[in-house]
């Protein structure tokens, strides 16, 4: 089984392409090859264009945080407008990175199991958060969901109007990170199971859902990650109201206007520092799903013969499931994993 | 009036770091100023609200003989991010923020002259004042600042860290207490009363004013020019003037480092004189020229005071608007604990 084409933007692999070779995963032999023709120009290219675009901008924001001493940073990242700030931006982005992974699981779902008419452009709309300009976005959703909405929504001046900005424009990642999984998908597993008399609830849970599991993880990552830095959809919908409604991007515009600038450095580090916690655990957590899969889906070609993915099957029930079902244990699970 | 400004900055780069290359960007710049009519192109960088206004003014000032052959690259955006922009750079001939701390950030990075306000005009090309915009036909009938904190009005201002506007929205509040013989105590008192009405504090005045047309808020207190554009614009709404406000006075001045600085200072002395002025009054702005002002008939609140009569923009920034310690940020902090609670 050849891993998934997973559309994975940042969230990074970690180098570890030897010791799932090892495991026999041949396709992997393919890109190790071609990757040896541009072994020179390939990584300098890499590494300098990161650095140009990435790492250079991340440092000069830490310098210019720290420019004070810590403890300048620490009072300006303790002032009690932008703890308020930070609350309401974690939050309100877990929230909605865990919600739009459900939600964006059921419209990929919809997009490569149905057919309809019009799919092409609900495929096509998807993506459209992503090429409105947020102030105008922000704006759409104020008419919307404002006072003078027409379905008498209102949700504007309060947190749910930040959410429903978020929702709005994390959503393509959420359903982008799960759809191609979701396509490549062996069929025949979920056939497999539900002839031994597997429900399909049972299906969805135990065979389903932890295949897709990295890739819902890996959008929740990149959602949450966009939602803790989003600006123009929030701020016009959200009123920006102070400890109430303003959210972190918010207090450090205004921080900026102010002539604050390494205040407002030192919040955006903060932020900056929980995105990238935040993307290396979902990092982590996505080698151990792609790993134990390797191990187990190019070894004895055993997919559909016992119940499959027994190694991962269990560790994701022994997390979230009912674990007391199904042949697997933890014990002789887990191990496999490492 | 070009010759003595070019001395006075000559004797500031005297002094003044970083002078050797801004001297020979200057001189670089004024070679071709001598002869005639100014040609080449501008950088105007300005804050939002006058957009609309420019339009005009440079296709008038294109129809001069003086600026026939002048043509311009406009930016427009919040006053503290054009002149974050420019201090960190971003080329400009003419700047024009909508409050004077934004043009002394430019004098402290040494890009535009200490000297900027002493013109006939003080540096300003443009008054207004703080006016109220409520809903046509005034159903909350809001009439004066005394309105505004009653229960159940909405107020909606930007929000003071990220908006010139709402500066001087504040600033038009608490003076109008001072100037009503009230105590600097009880304008305070008044300011959180005032902030605590308020439903919104959108990231500055033309969100702001989207956020009000949207349907929020009863009243949203906004620059005059502002609010008669809107008007002119069809949008329903009615403009109050409120009996006790502050006179808005927007600056310019042509940056020490400007590539262009003889057309430059062309399009200023366009913009300052009786025609440019005419056509500032004739897009909402009160003139700065009294001759000019005249012309037109803008309501007079019983009570006109300015920045000065609080202390200046330098003290009223550092006291009030100061984030985390300012007078603003305090009373948004006590607010926040008690919302916090209920």
């Amino acid at each position: 089984m050849s891993p998934p084409p997973v559309a994975e933007p940042e969230v990074d692999r970690l180098p570890a392409p030897a010791t799932l070779a090892g495991a026999g995963a041949s396709p992997r032999h393919h890109r190790g090859g071609r990757r040896a023709a541009g072994r020179a120009a390939g990584p300098t290219l890499a590494v300098t264009y990161l650095s140009l675009l990435v790492v250079l901008p991340l440092a000069a924001l830490v310098t210019k945080a720290f420019s004070g001493g810590w403890s300048t940073f620490w009072s300006a990242v303790s002032q009690p407008e932008a703890v308020a700030a930070f609350k309401l931006t974690l939050v309100s982005s877990l929230a909605v990175a865990a919600f739009n992974a459900v939600a964006g699981l059921v419209i990929a779902w919809v997009l490569v199991r149905d057919e309809f008419r019009g799919k092409a452009v609900v495929n096509a709309v998807i993506d459209l958060p992503f090429a409105l300009p947020t102030i105008v976005a922000g704006l759409t959703l104020l008419t919307l969901y404002g006072p003078t909405s027409p379905f008498h929504l209102d949700v504007a001046d309060t947190r749910w109007g930040i959410l429903f900005a978020l929702a709005f424009v994390t959503l393509p990642f959420s359903v982008r990170s799960v759809q191609p999984v979701l396509a490549e998908l062996d069929r025949e597993t979920e056939e497999a199971a539900a002839s031994l008399g597997a429900s399909p609830g049972r299906v969805l849970w135990r065979i389903i859902l932890p295949s897709l599991a990295p890739a819902m993880l890996a959008g929740a990552g990149l959602a949450f990650a966009r939602a803790i830095g989003e600006y123009g959809s929030v701020v016009l919908i959200s009123g920006n109201l102070p400890f109430k409604t303003e959210v972190s991007s918010s207090w450090i515009f205004s921080l900026s206007q102010s002539g604050e600038l390494g205040s407002a450095a030192a919040v955006s580090v903060v932020l900056v520092v929980i995105a990238l916690a935040v993307l290396l655990v979902i990092g982590l957590l996505r080698r151990r799903f792609d790993m134990s899969e390797a191990v187990l889906g190019d070894g004895g070609g055993g997919r559909s013969g016992s119940w499959p993915s027994a190694t991962w099957a269990s560790w994701w029930s022994s997390r979230w499931g009912r674990s007391s079902t199904g042949p697997s244990s933890t014990a002789s699970g887990r191990p496999g994993t490492r | 009036m070009p010759t003595s400004l070019r001395h006075r900055s000559t004797r500031k780069l005297r002094i003044g770091g970083g002078a050797a290359l801004l001297g020979l960007i200057l001189a670089a710049g004024a070679l071709p100023a001598t002869a005639g009519a100014a040609t080449g192109s501008v950088a105007l960088v300005a804050y939002s609200t006058p957009k609309p206004a420019y339009a005009a003014l440079i296709k008038a000032f294109n129809a001069t003989p003086a600026g026939k052959s002048v043509t311009f690259s406009q930016s427009f955006g919040a006053s503290g991010s054009q002149s974050t922009a420019v201090a960190d750079g971003l080329p400009a001939d003419v700047v024009n923020f909508s409050l004077a701390p934004d043009m002394a950030k430019l004098v402290k990075a040494g890009i535009v002259s200490a000297k900027w306000s002493s013109t006939p005009t003080q540096g300003m090309v443009t008054n207004s004042i703080v006016s109220f915009i409520v809903r046509k036909g005034n159903p909350k009938h809001i009439t004066s600042w005394a309105s505004l904190i009653k229960s159940g009005v909405g107020v909606i201002t930007p929000n003071p860290f990220s908006s010139g506007s709402a500066k001087w929205n504040l600033m038009a509040a608490y003076g109008a207490q001072i100037h009503q013989g009230k105590t600097k105590a009880q304008a305070t008192a008044y300011l959180a009363k005032l902030l605590k009405n308020t439903v919104a504090q959108p990231s500055s005045a033309s969100t702001a004013l989207q956020t009000f047309l949207s349907g929020e808020g009863d009243v949203l207190l906004d620059y005059e020019d502002d609010a008669l554009y809107a008007q002119k614009q069809g949008e329903p709404i009615t403009v109050i003037t409120p009996p006790q406000t502050i006179l808005i006075q927007n600056p310019i001045a042509v940056p020490l480092n400007a590539a262009n600085p003889s057309a430059a200072k062309a399009f200023v002395a366009y913009l300052l004189s009786p025609a440019g002025q005419k056509v500032w009054g004739q897009q909402g702005y009160r003139p700065v020229l009294p001759k000019v002002a005249a012309q037109f008939t803008f309501p007079k609140p019983k009570t006109l005071f300015t920045i000065a009569s609080l202390g200046g923009w330098t003290k009223v920034n550092t006291v009030f608007f100061t984030p985390g310690t300012g007078v603003v940020a305090k009373i948004e902090q006590g607010l926040g604990v008690s919302t916090a609670s209920s």
